[in-house]
């Protein structure tokens, strides 16, 4: 579409001969500067200044992010060459203490798998609602449902973790004994009494709150399921959820997985929710259902008023780690929607 | 082709396929309701009797007793594959209400808790001079705060991300549009706390500012641009081409048919969209954490000294963990969401008013 | 294994919109029906009631009484799956599951209602079904590859080897040449005459001279206006409505005075 604005406005614009800077954008670069000036006569001063504004808002924006991992980096590495301990396998974080000693062993654990657990209750969820609003649901309850899933996007995090707090922790105890009973011999879902704020509990909390944009992504994908096949499933006699396996979902896949990665992207970098809920300590459990763990987020928010100066730097170094890790999983899934859009 | 022709009688005798009769046994249409019912009720008894404390578990055991009853009838009477297009129906359906039940409960709780405390005199006072433990005292300050903060960051985040949307639909070619093309996307996924540290960074440890709200602002700002750019470069892709080569074809400069013909027809949209991304960060509390600090008192200036703002209300209230500071943080969670979705509903009046005629 | 259709006082809706009006006919075993009428004018909302296709879509509803042979399509504990399986269909633009491979597209109606079955079986089925397509030829060498990597008439043909594989009753076919081009059309023509001998075949078109070609006779569908539902006009032989026919709208809309 773009391609055709400029290919279609520019000789309406001005004479084809000389050519204005946003054509000559495309072009290599040094023939740039020079064309532009001799062509002063056909380049209106405000045309100049607009793309100028334009482009520099572009610019300003590329240079933020540099800036984001320019500066987290110079601090990060301040705090590096002040730790005692290993950053990587070190399980405390005693960045003011003398000398510091502080490592994200513990947060990288602790925000990977409250993720993972977010992603494996999230998307089955996400992808059955879903296929509700796009196969599913009455038509009069299609429309009303979608709207309502965006509005649950729109839920601040720390009304969500308020929530969490104060009403899904209190109702996840006896849940969570019953875990104990029947699987505590997993050691992974041994639960020993407690409040239930635990990397579990985090992961059912991200889970609801990466429900809504899993959902719209996916429900968007399925709806742009050509309709001719799953016609010719139906009049194969398939049942409805035959059609959709064979019609629906193989076209939907890389969509549901890039909408499971930007879920995951947001649950990675979670802060609010998780450090109202959680309960955090510096100790691995095997356990996910007892109290104990942190997150990159978390321990940014909750240890920061606590914080001196090198402290903070240690706070800015997991945050450093934190953004690379986010960086990943969203260009990932930027990447395959690329993909996607190329072959269809 | 006459040999295909000749062949075909013989070949079909030999059909794998057994003739479909088309009276199938099919259980009556009330039967889910019904199993529903049954396995509702079971799960309760079962959960009664056994003495439960948590109702998820209650709602647990009925779920996984429905999905049970149905495939296990459907299987009897219907066969397999109907079977299996009941078991998916019941788990897409139960998908549904898992989405449900979380957000009734939420909006339920916060508006029951909320409203105990919520008043005139709620909304007018600040924290100055109230103990945590006292009732009383009221959300005036955090308001304030984040009616300034959310002001300026949207100053800031506006104009850039317009202009920068602008540049990638009407300007954008080669390989900087490409490079902001990615980065939009990838700011979109930079955590909030993230942009908290890296202001924290530049603007108070080495630029040596204190905390303030307009630090707050920047931080907020940086995460509204990207939302900015990407609504408001759909709703430019939305206005068609022909009108711009109208307007070009009528000896109008390029940018004078942006200003004038392409951001009037997109105008609704794009307000859409700023509202959106407002209502996004009214909600962030992480790098008001960091760079506001938090206050008990009114500050009305955003640019010197710590303010507080509703989502920091909310965690300080609940960290202060007592009754009375519980009841604020409910009251204010009721006046953040409130907020929110005002915003939201007001944004998609506009767009659903203003929309573009061609967009069906 | 040809069925007669027997309709009677059957009309469709699309919600409150009536699309169909009491329409009854009888459609020959072994024979080819066209049928022809203007746009709107409910032809192929008629074609998809005689699969119950009609009904998934959002707000279809039907009235009326459709018998293949001595059972009602719409009959109280009628499986829809079943009919479906028993009358195929095949669409107006050629449809091959695209993720699924030449072989793997004849073979889906098989694998959904056959349950397990031998492979070279199901070989001998695939190669069967693709010759009556007439598109065992063209096709043998890459069974592996890509259904939507064909021409579009060859995936057409490639439609029609798939719906008869399940070996149904009856054919219905909605508009199956309106996007190919005349060498693929003739293609299907023939294949439609051939496929007779062992199918009840109906078939939608736009295109007279197709109707006069392939059918053995032909019905036409009216609207008396806009928002009025469709109507039959008359049935009767194909040389009779081309030559003869006994209602004036049907020879006006013929010799193209109409509208």
């Amino acid at each position: 579409m773009n391609d055709m604005d400029i290919a279609n406005s520019a000789p309406a614009d001005r004479p084809p001969g000389p050519a204005s800077p946003d054509l000559t954008a495309a072009q290599p670069a040094p023939a740039q500067g020079i064309r532009t000036r001799k062509s002063k006569t056909t380049v209106r001063p405000g045309d100049r200044i607009f793309l100028g504004l334009s482009r520099g808002s572009g610019i300003l924006l590329l240079v933020i992010m540099a800036a984001i991992a320019v500066f987290l980096t110079v601090r990060a590495t301040h705090a590096l060459s002040q730790d005692e301990g290993n950053f990587l396998t070190t399980f405390e974080w005693s960045a003011n203490t003398d000398p510091p000693v502080f490592g994200i062993a513990v947060l990288a654990f602790g925000t990977v798998v409250s993720s993972l657990i977010a992603m494996l209750l999230a998307v089955p969820v996400a992808v059955g609602i879903a296929l509700f609003i796009s196969h599913y649901a009455p038509r009069r309850l299609a429309a009303p449902l979608s709207y309502v899933i965006d509005l649950l996007a729109a839920v601040p995090s720390i009304v969500y973790g308020l929530w969490g707090a104060l009403f899904l922790v209190p109702h996840l105890g006896g849940l969570y004994g019953w875990f104990d009973t029947y699987f505590g011999w997993t050691g992974v879902l041994a639960y020993h009494d407690g409040a239930a704020r635990s990397l579990f509990t985090i992961g059912i909390l991200l889970a609801i709150m990466i429900l809504p944009i899993v959902t719209s992504v996916s429900r968007e994908v399925f709806r742009q399921a050509p309709k001719m096949h799953e016609e010719a499933a139906l009049a194969l006699g398939a049942t409805r959820w035959e059609v959709i396996r064979m019609a629906v979902l193989p076209f939907g896949r890389s969509g549901v997985i890039s909408a499971s990665m930007l879920g995951l992207g947001r649950a990675l970098g979670e802060t609010m929710a998780v450090a109202t809920v959680l309960s955090p300590s510096f100790l691995i459990s095997t356990s996910l259902l007892d109290p104990g763990g942190g997150t990159f987020a978390q321990n940014i928010a909750s240890s920061f008023k606590e914080s001196g100066e090198t402290g903070k730097d240690a706070l800015i170094a997991s945050g450093l780690v934190l953004f690379v890790l986010t960086l990943l999983v969203n260009g990932a899934a930027r990447m395959i929607i690329a993909r996607r859009k190329e072959f269809s | 082709m006459s040999d295909v022709t000749t062949t075909r009688p013989t070949a079909a005798d030999a059909a794998p396929l057994p003739a479909a009769a088309l009276h199938q046994p099919r259980l009556p249409r009330w039967t889910p309701a019904a199993l529903a019912a049954l396995a509702l009720a079971a799960g309760c008894g079962i959960g009664l009797g056994a003495g439960m404390d948590s109702t998820v578990q209650w709602g647990l055991i009925a779920a996984v007793l429905y999905v049970g009853l149905t495939y296990g009838l459907t299987a009897r009477v219907e066969g397999r594959r109907q079977a299996k297009d009941r078991l998916a129906t019941s788990l897409v359906w139960m998908c549904f209400l898992i989405a449900v039940v979380p957000l009734v409960s939420l909006i339920w709780e916060t508006v029951a808790r909320g409203s105990k405390v919520l008043d005139g005199g709620f909304l007018s006072h600040s924290m100055a001079g109230v103990l945590t433990i006292q009732p009383g005292g009221g959300v005036y300050h955090a308001i304030i705060g984040t009616l300034e903060q959310v002001g300026i960051a949207t100053a800031i985040a506006a104009p850039v991300g317009l202009l920068t949307a602008i540049y990638l639909v009407e300007y954008g070619r080669g390989r900087l549009a490409r490079a902001v093309t990615f980065f939009v996307d990838v700011m979109t996924g930079v955590p909030s706390i993230v942009a908290g540290l890296f202001i924290l960074s530049f603007w108070i440890i080495m630029l040596d500012n204190g905390y303030s709200g307009f630090a707050g602002s920047m931080a907020l700002a940086i995460l509204m641009m990207p939302v900015v750019v990407r609504s408001t470069e759909e709703m430019l892709k939305l206005v068609p081409n022909e009108l711009r080569e109208a307007s070009l074809a009528l000896g109008v400069p390029k940018w004078r048919t942006i200003l004038k013909v392409v951001l009037p027809t997109a105008i609704g949209g794009i307000a859409t969209g700023v509202m959106l991304a407002v209502a996004r960060v009214a909600g962030e509390s992480a790098p008001i954490v960091l760079l506001v600090f938090g206050s008990q008192a009114i500050n009305n200036n955003p640019f010197e000294g710590a303010q507080s703002s509703l989502p920091y209300y909310i965690y300080e209230q609940w960290a202060a963990g007592n009754d009375a500071s519980y009841d604020r943080a409910w009251a204010a969670a009721l006046v953040l969401i409130a907020f929110v979705m005002i915003l939201n509903l007001v944004a998609r009046g506009i767009a659903r008013w203003k929309a573009p005629k061609a967009g069906r | 294994m040809a069925k007669r259709i027997d309709v009677s006082g059957l009309s469709a809706f699309y919600g409150a919109h009536k699309a169909i009006d009491d329409i009854s006919m009888t459609v020959e075993p072994r024979s080819v029906t066209a049928f022809i009428g203007p746009s709107g004018c409910g032809k192929s909302t008629f074609l998809r009631t005689l699969n119950r296709m009609h009904e998934v879509t959002p707000g279809g509803r039907v009235e009326g009484k459709v018998m293949l042979d001595d059972e009602n399509l719409y009959g109280s504990g009628v499986d829809p799956v079943s009919v479906r399986r028993t009358v195929g269909m095949v669409f107006q633009r050629p449809n091959p599951f695209p993720t699924m491979s030449i072989y793997e597209n004849v073979a889906a109606g098989i694998r959904l209602n056959g349950g397990r079955i031998r492979k070279s079986e199901l070989d001998g089925v695939v190669e069967k079904s693709l010759k009556g397509a007439n598109l065992w030829k063209e096709v043998k060498d890459r069974l592996d590859k890509p259904g939507a990597g064909l021409s579009g008439g060859q995936q057409q043909r490639l439609c029609i080897a798939r719906a008869i594989a399940v070996e149904p009753q009856v054919l219905l076919m909605d508009e199956p040449c309106s996007a190919l081009d005349p060498i693929s059309t003739l293609a299907i023509e023939d294949l439609i005459g051939e496929l007779k001998e062992r199918f009840t075949i109906v078939i939608v078109t736009h295109n007279m001279q197709q109707a006069a070609r392939v059918s053995d006779r032909t019905a036409f569908f009216n609207l008396a206006g806009v928002g009025q539902p469709g109507k039959l006009v008359e049935i009767d032989d194909t040389e009779r409505i081309f030559s003869n026919p006994s209602v004036q709208a049907t020879e006006d809309y013929i010799s193209g005075r109409f509208g």
